[in-house]
C-alpha cells in the first residue's frame, strides 16, 4: 500500500493543496461526525505543545475517532532508551494513525519509512510543521478569497520561524509578494530569498516596521522575536520594541488586510487590536482544527469526495 | 614506464585507484573497507603530482570492485581515475559518477538530526548540479561536498 504519510507540505502541487482547503471548508461547514468511527488515532508527543495536541485530538474526536497516546516524553520508554522505531513499530499495532511530534529534525520522514500506517508530523524540531501551513493556508484563502497575488508581509523572527518558512514554500505556486520585516540578526536566511529568486518569487526587506510600510499589506503575519535567539543581549535589548503591531500602525491598513500569529503571543500584538477587525489570529487556531480534520482523513485515504457525500454528520 | 609511476609497483591483477586527494585517502580505505581485507595492497600517500601537488594512490591486487563500491567514492574524491588492471594491462578505466542518493556514506553534521540519534542509515542527495553541495534527505541541512565526513 501507498505510504500516505503526511511529512511535509513543500513539495504538495497547487491541486493538492486547493484539494485539501476544500475538504478543511466542510469540516468547517460541519465538523461534527462520525467519519473515522471505530478509528484509533494515537497522538504521541516526544515534546510538549499543548495547544497543537489539543487540536488534533479535537480533530479526531470530532469525527468519531477515538484518541491514545502521551503527552509528555517522560513518560515513555524512549527516556528508557528505546529507538523512535521500536516506539512506532509498538503504536502501529495499536493505531490506524499516527500525530507526531518530535524534537528530532527528520523524525518524522524516518517514522514514515518504518511504520505501517500512515504518519502525519505535527512537527520535527525546527524542520516541518506541516499542519500550521496547511492551517495557515487555509485561514489566507478564507480571509482573502483566493491565494493568488497577495501581498504578504512577515513580522519578527524571520530566521528561526519555522511557520514563515513553510508558508513561504507553500506559497510558491501562488505569484506572492512578500515583504520581510526583520532586525539583522533574525533577518529571512538567504537560501529562502534564494528559494524565492529560483521560483520567480518577488519580495521585499524592511527595516522599518511602521504604518507606511506595511499599508499594502493583505496578510500581515506577526512572529514573537525571541530573547533566547540573540547571542548579543544587548542588540535584544535594542530591537525588542520595534517589531510590535500598535493599534496607531493600522490607520494606513487596507480594508481587506488581516493580522495572523502561529501563537502565543506575549507583546508583539497590543492587546487592543484584539477588538478590530483586522484581528484574525483566533480565528485563525480555530481553522486549525479543520485543517487537522482534513489532514487525517487524507492520509487515511479520505477523499474529498468521502466527505462531501458522508452522511454521518451530527449537530 | 619512467621512475615516479614506479613508486608504487605495478600488480599483475587487480584495482588501482588514482589521484585520490591525499585529505581523503583514509576516507577512501574505510568507504572500501580495505582495513578489512586479506588481499595485497600497496597505498602511495602524498606523492607529487604535476595536477594535484600531492596526491595519493592505491593498487589492490586480485580485487575488483563492483559500480555501487566505486561510485561511493564520488562524494570524497570526485576526480579519482580507477583502472582495472590484468595481466599488468589497463583493461578498463572510468571515472566515478555520484549515484542520485547516497546512502549510509556521509554523516549528517546537524546533531539534532534523527539520522545521529537512531540506528539507522544517512541519506544525502544533491542539491546543485555541480554535486559540490548535498542534502540530508532527513533534516534538510546541506553540506558542502569538500566539508563532507563519512560515517564511520
Amino acid at each position: 500500500m501507498k505510504n500516505r504519510s503526511l511529512v511535509t507540505i513543500a513539495g504538495h502541487s497547487r491541486e493538492k493543496i486547493e484539494y485539501l482547503i476544500k475538504m478543511a471548508q466542510e469540516f468547517e461547514r460541519h465538523p461534527n461526525r462520525r467519519l473515522l468511527a471505530g478509528k484509533v488515532v494515537a497522538t504521541l508527543f516526544f515534546e510538549p505543545s499543548t495547544r497543537t495536541r489539543l487540536s488534533f485530538e479535537t480533530a479526531a474526536n470530532r469525527l468519531g475517532a477515538r484518541v491514545i497516546g502521551f503527552a509528555d516524553p517522560k513518560v515513555t520508554s524512549g527516556t528508557k532508551g528505546e529507538t523512535l522505531k521500536d516506539t512506532i513499530m509498538m503504536v502501529s499495532n495499536y493505531a490506524d494513525v499516527i500525530v507526531m511530534r518530535h524534537y528530532l529534525e527528520g523524525a518524522a520522514l524516518y517514522a514514515s519509512e518504518v511504520a505501517p500506517v500512515p504518519i502525519v508530523n505535527a512537527g520535527d524540531g525546527a524542520n516541518q510543521h506541516p499542519s500550521q501551513t496547511m492551517l495557515d493556508l487555509y485561514t489566507i484563502y478564507q480571509t482573502q478569497g483566493t491565494l493568488d497575488n497577495l501581498n504578504i508581509y512577515m513580522v519578527g523572527d524571520l530566521k528561526y520561524g519555522r511557520t514563515v518558512h513553510s508558508l513561504l514554500m507553500a506559497m510558491r505556486h501562488f505569484n506572492p509578494t512578500f515583504h520581510f520585516i526583520a532586525p539583522d540578526e533574525l533577518a529571512m536566511p538567504a537560501a529562502y530569498k534564494r528559494y524565492c529568486e529560483e521560483q520567480g518569487i518577488s519580495y521585499v526587506e524592511h527595516q522599518d516596521f511602521d504604518a507606511d510600510t506595511i499599508s499594502g499589506a493583505d496578510i500581515l503575519y506577526m512572529t514573537r522575536v525571541q530573547k533566547e535567539r540573540f547571542a548579543d543581549l544587548m542588540e535584544y535589548e535594542r530591537v525588542k520594541d520595534r517589531y510590535l503591531l500598535k493599534k496607531d500602525m493600522l490607520c494606513k491598513a487596507r480594508e481587506n488586510m488581516k493580522i495572523l500569529h502561529p501563537l502565543p503571543r506575549v507583546n508583539e500584538i497590543e492587546y487592543s487590536i484584539d477588538d478590530t477587525p483586522y484581528a484574525y489570529y483566533f480565528q485563525q487556531a480555530q481553522n486549525g482544527l479543520y485543517a487537522r480534520q482534513a489532514l487525517i482523513c487524507d492520509v487515511l485515504g479520505i477523499t474529498l469526495d468521502d466527505v462531501i457525500k458522508d452522511n454521518t454528520i451530527y449537530q | 614506464m619512467n621512475k615516479k609511476e614506479m613508486m608504487v609497483a605495478a600488480i599483475e591483477n587487480g584495482t588501482v585507484l588514482d589521484h585520490i586527494p591525499s585529505e581523503r585517502l583514509f576516507d577512501v580505505v574505510s568507504l572500501l573497507h580495505l582495513d578489512k581485507m586479506s588481499n595485497a595492497i600497496t597505498i602511495g600517500y602524498n606523492l607529487k603530482s604535476a595536477a594535484m601537488g600531492t596526491k595519493s594512490i592505491i593498487k589492490i591486487a586480485d580485487k575488483y570492485f563492483t559500480p555501487e563500491e566505486l561510485n561511493q567514492l564520488s562524494v570524497v574524491a570526485p576526480d579519482i581515475t580507477l583502472c582495472v588492471i590484468k595481466d599488468y594491462e589497463i583493461i578498463e578505466k572510468r571515472p566515478v559518477i555520484m549515484p542520485e542518493e547516497l546512502v549510509g556514506i556521509v554523516r549528517c553534521p546537524n546533531p539534532k538530526c534523527i539520522t545521529n540519534n537512531e540506528p539507522m542509515r544517512t541519506r544525502f542527495r544533491s542539491v546543485t548540479a555541480d554535486k559540490e553541495v548535498i542534502r540530508c534527505c532527513y533534516c534538510n541541512r546541506d553540506v558542502k561536498r569538500t566539508d563532507v565526513r563519512i560515517v564511520e
